[in-house]
This record gives C-alpha cells, structure tokens and sequence, in this order.
C-alpha cells in the first residue's frame, strides 16, 4: 500500500515538477524494492513515465487524424512510432525485447525490431528540434500516412477525341496509331473556335489514300466497313452497329490463332487496331461502343479448352444473338409499346430518319391505325426525304417541311416521335441536331414528345450540353450551288469565315415526356436505374 | 491472312498497231525512258502497296524480262499463236484466282491515286470498277507518217450518272449503225446521263471474283474490253438481273458455305437501316435494288497513256523523259553508252550500249539499244531501233528505222519507215 501511495505521490510531483530529488530517491527505492532482474535505470523510467504522458497527449492529437484513416496498416506503424517515441529517451536495446509499452507489439521479429529501432532514432533526432517540432513532425507523418490510404478522388481522363486541340494528346494518339499502323488522318478547315477541340474531317480525303492496296495490316471488310462510314453509305446508329458486327463476323471467320497464343486474349488484340481504324474514319456511335464491350467481353470468356472452330461458331452465334435481341425483338417490344400510343386520327410529328421510328410507323400503319405523318427535315443531310420515301412507299400520308416551319405545323400535331443515337446517364437524350429544337417547341405548345431507344444505346456518359462531346461533319456539305453559283466556293480564303456543321445534339429530360424502350415505357429520368440494372445482369 | 485483291498484268501479245516497233520486240518490252513498258504497271503496283502480282504473258517476254523490283512475280506463260484474248487468259488462271482481282494492261503508263478507283469497288460493293481519262492531244509528228493521222480511231461512247461515278452505258462507234440507243429502262432509274467521248480506257479494271468464275462459264467471252465489260454494263439494267437471276448467279459462283448468306443478309439488313440512298426522286432503294453496279473514275488531270500506237509512245517516251531528271534536264542517256565530242542530244532518249560519233545532232527522238551513229549525223524527231546503223552524215528527219536497220552515209530522209516489212 505504501508503494501505491509512493507511486501517485511520485506522479505528482513529476507533473507539477517539484522537489525532484525526493522523487527521484524514492523512485529508486521503489526500484530497487522492485526490480528482480529488470535493467531499468531510474532515469530510463523517468523518461518512460514523462513519455507516457507525451504519448497520452499525442493520442488526442493523433485520434483526430487517426480517425481518418482507413487502412489498417498505418495504424500499426503509428503505434509503433508511438511506441518508439516512448522508447526514444532510453535507447538501450535491452528496454525492447523486455518493455513492450503499449502491449500490442508482443512477438515481433528481428527485422521488424530493428526496423523500428532505426526509426525510433530518426525520431531521436527530430525529437531534439523540440517538441512542437516533434508533434507537429508526428502529425505530419501521420497526415501524409492518411492521404495515402485515403479512397483516391477518381480521375477521370477525357477521351481522346474531344481533345483535337491539345498538342500533347495529339503526339499521343499519333504514337499509337503508329504503333497500330493506322495512318493518322488530319483535320480540315478552319473550325468554329467553340468546337476547335473536335475533330473536322474532309469526306474528299479518305484514311485510304495513305493506306496501301490491298489492305493487309487491316482486315479487308473492315477497311470497306470504314469507307462506308467515312463516305455515309452507312449512317444510323443501328445500321453502323449492325455492319459492325457483320465485319467482326467476317474478321472471326478469318481469323487463326497463331501458334503459343490463346484465341480469347490474341483476338481482343487484333480487334484494337480494327477499332482505331474505324475510330478514324469516322468517330464511333454510343450503339457501336456498347456492342464492342459485349464482343470483347465474350471473347475473353471464351474458354482455352475448346476448340477454334467451336469458338468461332460460338463467336458468330453471339453475335447473331445480340443482334436478334437487342435490335430485332427490341424493335418488336418497342412498336407494341408505341402502338398503344398511337391512336385513330392522330397527327405525329417525326424529324430526320430514324429506322426504329420509321419501323413502329409501319407497323402501327399494318395494324390498322389511321394516322398522318409530318416529317421534318434539315439540311444538309436532308435525311427526311428518306422517311418520306419509305412511308409514302408503305401508303402511309405524310406532309414534309424543313425544320424552319416547324413552329407552323405544331399546333395540328397531336404526338412528336423522335429517335435518338443514345441516352445518356443523366437522362439527357442524344439525337440528330435539330431534334432539341422540335421538343423545345413541342413543349412550349404543349405537344407530348416521346423519344424511342433500344437499352443497348444507353450509355454511361454524362453530358448537359451539346458542346463538350459532338461530331463535326465535313464542312464542305454546306455548301450548295444555286443557279450555278456557288457563294462558299472559297470559303477557307476568307480567314474570318468558319463553317459548322454540327451532327448531333441533346435534349435535356424536361422535354421528353417518355421513353419507350423494350423495357417498357419510362420516363427519361428512369434512365440510370435501367443502366444500374443492366450492370448487375452482365 | 485474308487477301483482298489480286493483281493480274496481261502482257502477251498486243502492239498491232504499231508493227513497225513491235515485228522485232515484244510489246511489253518496248523501252520506255530506257525501261520495258511492262516495268510501268509493274511499278504502279509496287508503289500503291502490292506484294503479289500474277503476269500473264509469252515464252519470248518472260525470257528477256529482267525487272527490278521487290514484289513477287508469278509468271503464266501462254502459246504466242494461240490468239488468246485477255478475258480467255482470265479463264486460264481461274485456279489462281481466289479473290477479287485487279487487272492491269501492260501498257498502262499513269500516275493515278488507285485509291480512288478501288475506293469505289470497295464503298458500294462493285462489281466492276475501271479507271478513265481525258484524252490528251498528241502534238509530236509521228515519224513515218505522212500527212495528218488518219482518224481511224473509232469513238468509244461512255455514260454516267450525274455524280460522274456510276457507269450507265458504255458502246464503241464501230458497234452502232448510225444511231445511239438507250434502254429505256436505264433512263426511268437515272434520267439525267452524261455522255463523254473524249476518253481514253486505262484497261485498268477492278472485278468481283464472281465474274472470273462466271468467265468460267461462258466460254464465248474472249476480250475483257470487248466483250466483258459492255456486257456487264448492259447487265445492269437488264431486266431479269433485278429478280431472280442474280440468286442463280450468285448460287452459282459461291461455293461457300451457308454461312455466307446470312451474312450478305446481316449487309442488307445494315444498308436497309440505314438513311442514305445513291439517288433521289423516286421510290427506289438504294441503288435502285440491283446488285449488279459498275463504277468508273475518271481523272481529270494527272498523266495516263496507253502505249498501243506510235504516237502514244513516242508521246509516252517524252513525258517520261520530262519527268525523269536525268542526263541534262530533258535527255535520257542508258548504260556504257558512247557519246563522242561535238555533239548534242536534245529532248532524246538514248538505249544502252548504243554508239554516238562526233558532231552528231539529235533532237526529238528516240534512240533503242545498241544502235551506232556515226559522225556528223542530224537526227530529229525520229526512232531508231535496236542494232540499227546510221551512216556518216546521214540527214534524218520524222523517220522510223527499224531493227538491225543500215542507213547508207549522206543518206537525206524525210519521213520515211526502213523496216523489213513481214
């Protein structure tokens, strides 16, 4: 009991810092009455009690930026350095083995003693700068411990071909396709400085004039495939997909596994220089991008066990697969969701050429319901003759303006039908440009607008205007020659002069009154649980 | 790896009209700017990419045929007299053939982008496409000939679209009596046709596989410009190609497996999708609905000769010596030759191994190998065969002096053929 009594006093007296004999001479009695074999010497414990405090203090401190951190690992080292602060004033070795301070270090191994001795002495050292200078070092240390093992703020790198106008991922992406050898194709034309971060393309330059014929670094129906694209024989977000995947059937049938390789990572491979290529020729669709991750993703799951020519056929089944269900049957679902929509004596409204749109038309045509079309169209592509012609040809009635009468048509039409190239995560609609305008003014006259899309066209970007990610057609499409005068003809020699032609643009969701999709008829705010939803099935 | 095209350089026979150059050497060795005619297509196709090309020629060419170049050179040697026509020659390599090919005439001199006439065949699935070019006039006298040439070329009338792309109708005057008749059906599908006269045919064709093994079949067929492409042009618009024959055809011609329809019928399906059509006006599809489409590209400027008469190849001879920059900005002189002090060669082209003495003036013309030119000669716009020999002082001007030919000294000739005639 005395000894108890002893000790408080002790304490006592050490923290107030009085009569530090008496103490000191009663710590050693209390010591030696003690100490059977134990090699503390009065100051070494001295030293480990005025630590022991230092280390309750600093606990506090550290609790604060402890709390922070997540990993377990430093969390050892840090009660480790704290168990080395308490050991730094009795630098024996013979204090380590024999004193463990904080008893969560019990059984460690030479190496790691050793380890912490070195660092206890690096501390020694820095705890003789003072002792601010030694908390404010241990909180640093403990501050660039936490950074570290902190969930990293994710770092999203842009895509490289939004960026045309910085010259470090130019020489990157040049270094790559040259690496692929994939000729590089050069803008054209001087761009609107809005858009001067998108690419321009001249149709007149092809990527096959520096390439050389026959194509052997390329699979021949790739090469046509990126022709077709670049010259707009191929145009329409189904249509690219679907001659996409036509092309990866052709490059897997004539595709061999060369020797040591196996034909699930070889043929992801051999796909990427494909893709750069088309990438080239004419910047890929949300619809190709998707059916490109579904391809890769089955190659790769391939299994080495079977056979190449199994893998193959299974290959092209998939193919044939994806493209029944997600384009085939969804068009089906979609038209009998729609079909609802469309009742007798309606009016609607379509812009440009969509072949989902044009498909539920006559479908609902064939079913027996009486409508009238109004098709609207812009320029340059003048894509609506095409729908005039196809619904005209099925017996449909239809009405055609350009898109600067749009606002005289509305008040007679009952539905608007618009397309879209995809749906973006936020639920804005990606489409022909153009198709914004129709649904702001079908909504200031209060004209529902119902937008179709298949799920394979939703995609993860996030985008709210139509600047930061588009595509700049050839500028030379506007230019039109009248009575046999060509105002534009030179244009590129009036310096001040740009020409834009813009292909695509969004339609915010307060526009759109419903998707119809073959999931089923949402509204355009729904759309990031559906892409939730397909993530958890693949 | 999967080939895509196929070259074939038909170089057996020809040069019919120009015997008095050709009775001695074989056509496709002609020199050229001190090469053979043949090394031109041959060239072409090194530069544009090809590794492979299968030539088709005789037993004598092959023989004398030494050309640098890196590709590998397969050659098919067919009997002189057997009087093959280039279409019979395509049948005889059928077994070669094992995609779509592209077929070079040997005597194609031209700087064309090939991309654009195969971009053609490529982009809209063609079964033909061939390549075109303004004529150009010739202005040099031809030696030998005298008074004004004798329009004995008959005019080859060519129609397109109004794109200037797709060939609507193609026929050769000698083929017409005196009228000029279209189908009807080809203007209700294109009403506006743009007719040409002034141009010459490269012999440059790209051609589906499917029609080599259609050649195959129909033995009768034995001239690709004459017999094969009118035809397959008329084919365009002939009535039953747009129903059922091609189905025939096309059973015919693939003997691939099933798996190739689905796949044409995936294409379809793609361009059925998509919003682009070729014309407008009318209710058709895209292409009007035919399979069948034959494509041309015309150049406009750059340089493309045929070298089938002598004054395509003395023209030939002049353009290349003006783009090869040689001996002197204007004359081409070949190996070991001898040109002695005193003398002037302007605008000339001179083979290996030939002799020129003292004093001697060359202008215009074109001096073959191993020919000896003996002192105080004056050569102007002439040609000199192999081995000839000109005497001392010889005036000699517009003249053609074929092999191994002995013009006499102070001989004077104004246009003048010495040939042994056959």
């Amino acid at each position: 009991m005395a000894g108890t009594e002893g000790i408080t006093q002790q304490e006592l007296n050490n923290s107030t810092g009085e009569t530090r004999d008496e103490t000191d001479s009663r710590k050693n009695d209390y010591l030696q009455s003690k100490v059977e074999g134990k090699a503390l010497s009065k100051e070494e414990k001295l030293k480990l009690r005025k630590e022991k405090k230092q280390q309750k203090k600093n606990k506090k401190d550290d609790k604060g930026p402890a709390k922070e951190e997540k990993a377990k690992k430093p969390v050892p080292v840090m009660d480790g350095q704290q168990a080395q602060q308490q050991r730094a004033p009795p630098t024996s070795p013979l204090v380590t083995p024999e004193a463990p301070p904080t008893g969560e270090k019990s059984g460690k191994s030479k190496v790691e003693l050793r380890a912490d001795r070195r660092a206890r002495q690096d501390v020694d050292r820095t705890s003789k700068q003072g002792k601010k200078g030694d908390r404010s070092q241990l909180a640093s240390t403990a501050k660039t411990k936490a950074p570290p093992s902190e969930p990293q703020p994710v770092v999203k790198r842009l895509p490289e071909h939004i960026q045309a106008d910085d010259p470090a991922v130019l020489k990157k992406v040049a270094k790559k396709l040259e690496r692929q050898q994939i000729p590089l194709r050069s803008d054209y034309g001087s761009k609107v400085s809005l858009f001067s971060h998108l690419h321009q393309y001249s149709r007149k330059a092809p990527l096959t004039q520096q390439m050389s014929i026959p194509s052997t670094v390329i699979h021949p129906s790739i090469v046509h495939l990126g022709l077709q694209y670049s010259q707009g024989i191929i145009a329409g977000s189904n249509s690219r997909c679907i001659a996409l995947l036509h092309a990866f059937k052709q490059v897997i049938r004539d595709y061999a596994t060369p020797r040591n390789e196996e034909l699930s990572r070889d043929l992801v491979n051999k796909l990427k220089p494909y893709i750069s290529f088309l990438n080239q020729c004419r910047p890929l669709s949300a619809s190709m991008g998707n059916a490109i991750k579904y391809i890769k993703k089955e190659i790769s799951n391939v299994s080495s066990n079977i056979k190449e020519e199994e893998a193959k056929t299974t290959l092209q089944n998939c193919i044939d697969k994806y493209i029944e269900e997600k384009i085939h049957l969804a068009a089906k679902a979609i038209s009998k969701s729609a079909f609802e929509k469309i009742s007798d004596g309606d009016v609607i409204l379509v812009y440009g050429c969509s072949s989902l749109v044009n498909y539920i038309l006559c479908d609902a045509f064939e079913r027996g319901r009486k409508f009238r079309v109004i098709v609207v169209d812009s320029r340059p592509r003048l894509e609506g003759r095409e729908t005039l012609r196809r619904l005209v040809k099925k017996g449909l009635s239809c009405t055609y303006v350009l898109i600067t009468a749009v606002s005289y048509m509305l008040p007679e039409v009952s539905k608007v039908f618009l397309g879209a190239h995809a749906l973006l995560a936020n639920g804005y609609v990606m489409s022909r440009v153009g198709a914004s305008q129709i649904a702001l003014v079908a909504k200031a006259y209060n004209v529902p607008v119902l937008v179709c899309c298949e799920t394979y066209k939703f995609c993860e970007r996030v985008q709210t205007d139509s600047f930061v990610s588009n595509e700049l057609d050839d500028p030379d499409d506007l230019i039109v020659t009248r009575k046999g005068k060509t105002e534009l003809q030179n244009w590129q020699d009036i310096p001040s002069l740009r020409l834009l032609n813009l292909v695509y643009d969004v339609t915010p969701p307060d526009f759109v009154d419903l998707v119809i999709t073959d999931l089923g008829m949402i509204p355009c705010t729904s759309v990031p649980v559906v892409l939730r939803v397909k993530n958890v099935d693949q | 790896s999967v080939m895509e095209l196929q070259a074939v350089v038909m170089a057996a026979g020809g040069g019919s009209r120009m015997m008095d150059l050709t009775y001695s050497m074989p056509k496709p060795l002609l020199p050229v700017g001190n090469k053979p005619l043949i090394w031109y297509p041959l060239n072409l196709l090194e530069r544009i990419g090809f590794e492979e090309v299968i030539v088709i020629t005789t037993k004598e060419v092959q023989k004398q045929m030494h050309i640098d170049t890196k590709m590998k050179l397969e050659m098919v040697c067919i009997q002189e007299d057997a009087d093959m026509g280039t279409a019979d020659a395509l049948r005889h390599i059928q077994q070669k053939i094992k995609t779509d090919i592209l077929v070079v005439s040997c005597d194609l001199i031209t700087d064309v982008a090939l991309h654009e006439v195969v971009d053609l065949f490529r982009a809209h699935d063609a079964t033909l496409s061939m390549l075109m070019s303004k004529t150009h006039e010739f202005t040099e006298t031809v030696p030998g000939q005298k008074g004004k040439k004798k329009t004995g070329e008959q005019r080859d009338f060519v129609g397109v679209d109004s794109s200037g792309k797709r060939l609507l109708f193609m026929a050769n005057e000698a083929d017409l009596d005196e009228e000029l008749v279209i189908k009807k059906s080809i203007m209700r599908k294109h009403p506006r046709m743009h007719i040409k006269t002034g141009l010459v045919d490269a012999h440059l064709y790209c051609l589906k596989k499917s029609v080599v093994d259609f050649l195959a079949d129909n033995k009768s067929i034995t001239s690709i410009r004459g017999e094969l492409i009118p035809y397959l042009v008329r084919k365009q618009f002939s009535a039953s190609t747009n129903s059922q024959k091609t189905k025939n055809d096309s059973e015919k011609n693939q003997k691939k497996t099933d798996l190739k329809t689905p796949d044409e019928d995936l294409l379809d399906l793609a361009r059925e999708k998509s919003c682009w059509n070729d014309h407008r006006g009318d209710m058709s599809d895209a292409y009007h609905g035919g399979k069948l489409r034959c494509y041309v590209h015309i150049m406009e400027d750059g340089m493309c000769y045929r070298v089938n008469t002598l004054a395509a190849y003395i023209e030939a001879n002049r353009l290349v010596s003006e783009q090869t920059a040689q001996v002197g900005a204007d004359s081409i002189i070949g190996a070991a030759c001898h040109v002695s002090e005193k003398s002037s060669i302007k605008r000339s082209t001179i083979g290996a191994s030939s002799c020129i003495k003292e004093k001697v003036k060359i202008t215009n013309s074109i001096i073959m190998n191993g020919v000896t030119i003996e002192e105080g000669c004056s050569i102007q716009g002439s040609v000199i065969c192999n081995q000839a020999v000109i005497g001392r002082g010889a005036d000699i001007k517009y003249c053609l002096v074929g092999s191994g030919q002995c013009i006499e000294a102070e001989g004077q000739y104004l246009l003048h053929l010495s040939t042994t005639v056959m």
